[in-house]
């Protein structure tokens, strides 16, 4: 009844409202309902992820991506045209964001995105502590000269000792520089003659690797050289000064 | 005449002091006693062109005749005012020699007597020959009294008309005067090689200069050290020892060329000391091959090589008899202190000839073969040499030098009339020549240090 009431009160309501905007003209037909729409095709979906999502630089990260309801798909970043669905390796050389645009047949995109974040390589181990050179390892092993008696090549107390030492030290210096090799020089006081101090010089040279083959020193990082007298350290004439002429000298090869 | 004279000597001590023949430290100190033939030298005229060519050649000829030693050159102060120029001018009518001994330069006994007193004339004269020189010279014994008896040598010499040619002329004619007299080759010619350093260097070369010191040239320029040298008996080459490639070792050059001969070194750390055999078939040298330095004997290419001593001390320094080529001297440590001793070419027969005491080294053979200068500090601190002469047959030995400082590495003149030898008693190391009885010292070098002399014959 109620509902009776209310089409009628309507109705009314619509006749008094013609009414009383006078009747210019007759009123328009109703316009033809609008045709149907065409059936829509469905939104496209994205997702992306970078698997992992932090990488050192220069290692890769692999990007996973899948679709609904596209037709095509394309990364940014140059990569252009992918898979709907797919997953490739990226080597970004810093932090990068991966984006992934999908459409529809009816050309309705959606987007998703994934960030690669780059870190720096960590910074290379702490280089060891440099090497010395050769040069200056020898120079640091406190090498001695190795004194004789006036005319005699034999081996006293004090020079053995320093040969010793000095077999000691190139034995290590072998150890950290392989290369490494050796030269013993024989040397003379002026007093003698330049001929029989260069066969002088080169006994007390060869007494010298004798001893230190002796002490394990391998022979073949030792050679030897007679200067007699041509190469003296001083030329005082005293006896302190031919003193420290006579001598093995060793130096690196 | 000097030779038998000292051997004379050595015989009479031998006579009167029997033991002395096992006694080597018996000393004959020699006195100069011996008389040298007196010679005028009057100048030699040439060409007025080539004036100061004569004058040079003048003066070469006197000091040749001067260094040999072995005569005796009247000073020109005492000579007639003219000399002949050929045997024609030679006036023999001794009645008509003139009172004035200033006049009497024509006759033979203006030049045989008082104030010349001379035993030989040498004249003759230079001539323009197509611009280059010619010199026409004689020797005449004036004792004599006729041209003929007179007459010793006469002969043409050839020149270019300038210093050098005429030095070279005046050392031909005065080494010719010296032959034609008896009285060996003289210095004249005669070249001196040595080590050389200059000041505030460390490099040693070899060098070589004349006789009298002048014309010193560089031989070696290996920026190296430089020792030892020895030359070969024929001249032609030179041995030394360097050390171009690290270690000392032993180099041969032609000198005519100038060029590295091809000698091989035995691998050894040391080769050195090298020394001609008198025929120049062989080097002996030291080398350290078997560990310890010892005599070697090699052909002169460095081939069949040949170890030559063999004991438990250094041998080293020999020194090749250069008259027969069968005995080495050589230095030693086997009894200590380096000596001095012999053996032959095999090896064998090793005897000590020094005395003993101090070091004695550095043997240099006299060309007869029969004596030994050599260096050694008897008497004096060590390094202070002096030169001693050893006769060989009989192990006496006389006293050379004797200076405080150092005086060493004596080597003979190829007429065994001087020696050589290296004394720093004025300081620096250099190079001194002396009479083979030790007087008329003569300085040769006097820049940088100069050692190790050698003389040979050209």
């Amino acid at each position: 009844m109620r509902s009776k009431h209310s089409i009628i009160l309507i109705a009314a309501a619509i006749f008094l409202t013609l009414f009383a905007f006078g009747c210019k003209k007759e009123a328009p037909p109703p316009p033809p309902p609008p045709p149907p729409p065409p059936p829509e095709a469905p939104a496209p979906t994205v997702s992306i992820t970078a698997e992992p999502s932090s990488i050192e630089r220069g290692k890769a990260a692999r990007l996973t991506w899948s679709s609904t309801n596209a037709a095509s798909a394309e990364m940014n970043q140059g990569i252009g045209a992918v898979a709907t669905s797919g997953n490739r390796e990226v080597f970004p050389t810093r932090s990068t964001e991966y984006t992934i645009t999908v459409k529809n047949a009816d050309g309705k995109s959606a987007s998703a995105s994934a960030t690669v974040t780059v870190r720096a390589p960590p910074p290379p181990p702490p280089p060891p502590p440099p090497k010395p050179d050769l040069s200056e390892a020898f120079s640091d092993a406190n090498i001695q000269d190795a004194l004789f008696d006036y005319d005699k090549s034999d081996l006293r107390p004090d020079a053995q000792n320093v040969l010793r030492a000095n077999g000691t030290a190139i034995k290590a210096l072998l150890g950290d520089y392989p290369e490494a090799a050796f030269l013993l020089e024989g040397h003379c006081d002026e007093r003698g003659t330049t001929e029989y101090n260069l066969a002088l010089g080169d006994r007390r040279a060869t007494a010298a690797m004798e001893f230190l083959v002796n002490l394990g020193v391998p022979a073949s990082k030792l050679s030897k050289v007679s200067l007699g007298e041509e190469r003296p350290v001083c030329t005082d004439e005293d006896e302190s000064c031919y003193q420290r002429n006579r001598r093995a000298h060793l130096r690196l090869r | 005449m000097r030779d038998h004279w000292i051997r004379a000597v050595a015989l009479v001590a031998a006579v009167a002091c029997p033991s002395a023949a096992q006694q080597p430290d018996a000393v004959i100190v020699l006195s100069d006693e011996q008389r040298d033939p007196r010679i005028a030298l009057p100048e030699i005229r040439g060409p007025i062109s080539s004036a100061s060519a004569v004058d040079r050649f003048n003066d070469e000829v006197w000091k040749a005749l001067e260094a040999s030693g072995r005569l005796d050159i009247v000073p020109r102060s005492f000579y007639p005012r003219s000399a002949p120029r050929r045997p024609e001018d030679i006036q023999v009518d001794t009645k008509k020699m003139p009172k004035d001994p200033g006049a009497r330069g024509l006759w033979l006994g203006g030049w045989a007597e008082t104030p010349v007193i001379a035993r030989y004339l040498v004249y003759g004269q230079i001539e323009d020959a197509d611009g280059r020189l010619a010199l026409q010279g004689y020797v005449a014994d004036v004792s004599q009294e006729s041209v003929e008896a007179s007459y010793i040598f006469g002969k043409r010499y050839y020149s270019e008309a300038n210093a050098v040619g005429a030095r070279g002329m005046a050392f031909d004619f005065a080494r010719d005067i010296l032959k034609n007299l008896g009285l060996g080759e003289g210095l004249a010619g005669t070249r001196i090689y040595y080590v050389h350093r200059d000041e505030g260097d460390d490099r040693k070369e070899i060098w070589v200069m004349d006789y009298d010191g002048r014309n010193k040239q560089r031989i070696t320029n290996y920026r190296s050290l430089c020792l030892t040298p020895a030359i070969s008996p024929d001249g032609r080459r030179i041995a030394f020892t360097t050390f171009v490639e690290g270690v000392p070792e032993i180099y041969v050059h032609s000198l005519e060329t100038g060029r590295r001969l091809q000698f091989y070194n035995q691998d050894a750390s040391l080769n050195t000391t090298p020394s001609f055999a008198p025929d120049n078939s062989a080097i002996y040298f030291a080398s350290s091959a078997s560990g310890r330095s010892q005599i070697y004997r090699a052909d002169p290419d460095g081939g069949n090589l040949r170890r030559v001593s063999y004991s438990r001390s250094l041998d080293v320094h020999p020194a090749v008899n250069p008259k027969t080529g069968a005995q080495i001297a050589f230095v030693s440590g086997a009894s200590g202190m380096p000596q001095v001793y012999l053996m032959d070419s095999e090896g064998a027969n090793r005897r000590r000839i020094s005395g003993g005491g101090g070091d004695a080294v550095q043997p240099a053979w006299d060309p007869s073969g029969e004596r030994l200068a050599f260096a050694w500090t008897r008497g004096y601190e060590l390094g202070n040499y002096n030169i001693f002469l050893v006769d060989v047959a009989s192990k006496r030995y006389t006293q050379l030098t004797h200076s405080r400082g150092r005086n060493d590495h004596p080597s003979f003149s190829p007429s065994g009339t001087h020696i050589v030898f290296a004394s720093d008693r004025m300081g620096s190391t250099q190079i001194w020549s002396m009479r083979a009885d030790g007087t008329q010292l003569r300085q040769l070098t006097s820049r940088g240090l100069n050692e190790s002399p050698v003389w040979a014959t050209r």
